[in-house]
């Protein structure tokens, strides 16, 4: 064989670069898939080991409101109702979105078409910085000020749903934020100037035509920031009181999934039933965060501009 | 020809962005149900004028306009001129077909629904008449529900000046309107701007100097911020007083 052929049917250097750089990109991502997938499995598996090694009735799981898995109640069934947690996790998120919304937009709104120099200059950085405070001082305020200013006004101890949901809603409120506000700045200029060209006003132009355009992106904010708040332990946990009762009320001591997971997981024995129970949680957690995954991935979609 | 009637006349207009004068001392008269094109090369100020009539530049920062502009005799500069008011009379036309995000039908009733018009068959009337007028009646009326973005190209832009013609204006402004066509789109919208010279006065920006000579009764040409020669379209294209005039038209430069 000639050198020049020789030569061509080697591998050159350049595609052995290529092939190194593209094993050693597949081996970083294969690793975090590993990783998802173990997270997954092993929830997974202590979670069902609930159902299928203490026999818990699945649906007695969700729908009894008794939380104490280390004693049995008449019928010798483990006492593991969930359902004031879910009720908990749910009631602190939709409230808090539902409160936080009309801020978010406000605020973002504010930012991109009324002041959108003080909104580069000033207000996106606070929102950022916002966003970077640790959870546990959200949580210490929330202890410090808002539980005593709910017992102030409402009586009682002022821990309950109320504190936590007004907690994250100050959490969430910056992640909403600028969101909404990247959905607003991706609206096209042109959209604008079509309103105003047809006589419409400012808030004509906002109302009908900016917002309908942005409707998508300020969905997928506000499931984020319902996300975040579905999955916040620390400041709930500091806030809502710890009581694994149906709440009645908004200002009574209750209970998240998180916050009894946060309290409870180490002080069992794994394996036991007390264990499995609370990864039973953690499983029901992780399912509702794929759900919210899904559901932004959902709203992205239908919101494709064809 | 009859002298006609000035529906939007402009004195010694000038305006700056920051240090760059754009305009420097414009003087133009529109007459009434006619269609005057504005040309010369990029960058000469055309545009930047148009957008003055319907105060669209009030959009960008740091500008700033001196001089005069009435529209049916009134300031449209005055302190006080209800701008929203000005728009609904001095509609425009883009160079980018923009269609809202939304159906073929509430686009071409967005105006009318800014003014709270609520009555189904003041709008449907509506949408058919502006739909017809703008030539594009017989594609979409099988479709009017569904997304506006849809369309072609050269649907979309007969769309937006369906939604210009549904709110009444008196005056049109299109800036290039045929730009970003295709030939058969162009002359669709070109055959249909003649149609609407009768009930509209049309005021129209082209990079396009056969689309000029073909639809436009008079002519103005802009030069480095100033215009070089207004007159009849003939005059300016068979026998231009300006030497600059004639160099542009000719291809010599521009």
């Amino acid at each position: 064989m000639d050198p020049i052929q020789q030569a061509m049917l080697k591998k050159s250097h350049a595609a052995k670069l290529e092939r190194r750089g593209k094993l050693i990109s597949l081996f970083c991502i294969s690793l975090i898939v590993v990783v998802v997938l173990a997270i997954f499995f092993f929830v997974a598996s202590r979670g069902l080991a609930t159902f299928f090694t203490n026999k818990v009735n699945l649906w007695r799981f969700l729908s009894q409101t008794t939380w104490s898995p280390a004693v049995k109640d008449a019928s010798g069934q483990p006492q593991v109702g969930a359902l004031p947690m879910i009720v908990g996790s749910f009631g602190v998120t939709l409230l808090s979105a539902v409160i936080a919304t009309p801020f978010a937009v406000g605020a973002a709104i504010f930012m991109t078409e009324i002041a959108p120099n003080l909104g580069k200059k000033v207000l996106q950085p606070v929102i950022e910085l916002l966003v970077g405070i640790p959870s546990v001082v959200y949580g210490f305020i929330g202890l410090s000020v808002v539980v005593p200013f709910i017992r102030n006004i409402f009586g009682g101890t002022g821990f309950g749903i109320l504190a936590g949901t007004f907690v994250l809603f100050v959490m969430i409120l910056p992640t909403v934020t600028s969101m909404t506000v990247d959905a607003l700045k991706a609206v096209p200029r042109h959209y604008r100037e079509a309103s105003l060209a047809l006589g419409g006003t400012r808030w004509q132009t906002i109302s009908r035509v900016v917002l309908r355009a942005a409707m998508p992106g300020i969905l997928t904010g506000i499931v984020f920031g319902m996300a975040r708040a579905f999955g916040e332990a620390l400041a709930v946990q500091m806030v809502i009181g710890n009581a694994a009762l149906l709440p009645t009320n908004l200002i009574s001591p209750a209970s998240t999934l998180t916050s009894v997971l946060t309290s409870g997981i180490g002080n069992t024995v794994m394996g036991s039933l007390e264990n499995n129970a609370l990864w039973s949680l953690a499983l029901l957690l992780l399912l509702m965060s794929l759900a919210f995954n899904l559901l932004i991935r959902w709203i992205a979609k239908k919101g494709e501009i064809k | 020809m009859a002298k006609k009637e000035l529906v939007i006349t402009s004195r010694d207009v000038h305006l700056s962005y920051g240090d760059f004068e754009a305009l420097k001392g414009i003087s133009l008269n529109f007459k009434k149900n006619q269609i005057t094109a504005l040309i010369g090369p990029s960058g000469c100020g055309k545009s930047t004028y148009l957008r003055l009539l319907n105060r669209m530049n009030d959009l960008i920062p740091n500008v700033h306009i001196s001089g005069e502009i009435k529209v049916d005799g009134q300031d449209i500069y005055a302190s006080g001129e209800d701008v929203v008011a000005l728009r609904k009379k001095v509609g425009m036309v883009f160079q980018q077909p923009n269609p809202f995000p939304f159906s073929i039908y509430e686009n071409v009733i967005y105006g009318l629904r800014l003014a709270g018009v609520k009555d189904r068959a003041t709008l449907d009337q509506a949408v058919e008449t502006s739909l017809k007028q703008a030539a594009i009646w017989d594609e979409v009326k099988d479709k009017l529900h569904e997304s506006a973005l849809s369309l072609s190209g050269g649907q979309q832009q007969r769309v937006c000046i369906a939604r210009v013609l549904a709110v009444q204006p008196e005056v049109i402004l299109l800036d290039e309107p045929t730009s970003a066509l295709d030939p058969i789109s162009s002359t669709q919208i070109e055959n249909m701007l003649l149609e609407l010279r009768d009930r509209y006065t049309i005021i129209i920006v082209t990079h396009n100097m056969q689309q000029a000579s073909r639809i436009s009764d008079e002519t103005a040409f802009f030069l480095a911020g100033k215009v070089i020669e207004m007159d009849d379209t003939k005059k300016i294209f068979l026998n231009p007083k300006e030497k600059e005039t004639e160099d542009y038209i000719s291809g010599r430069f521009g």
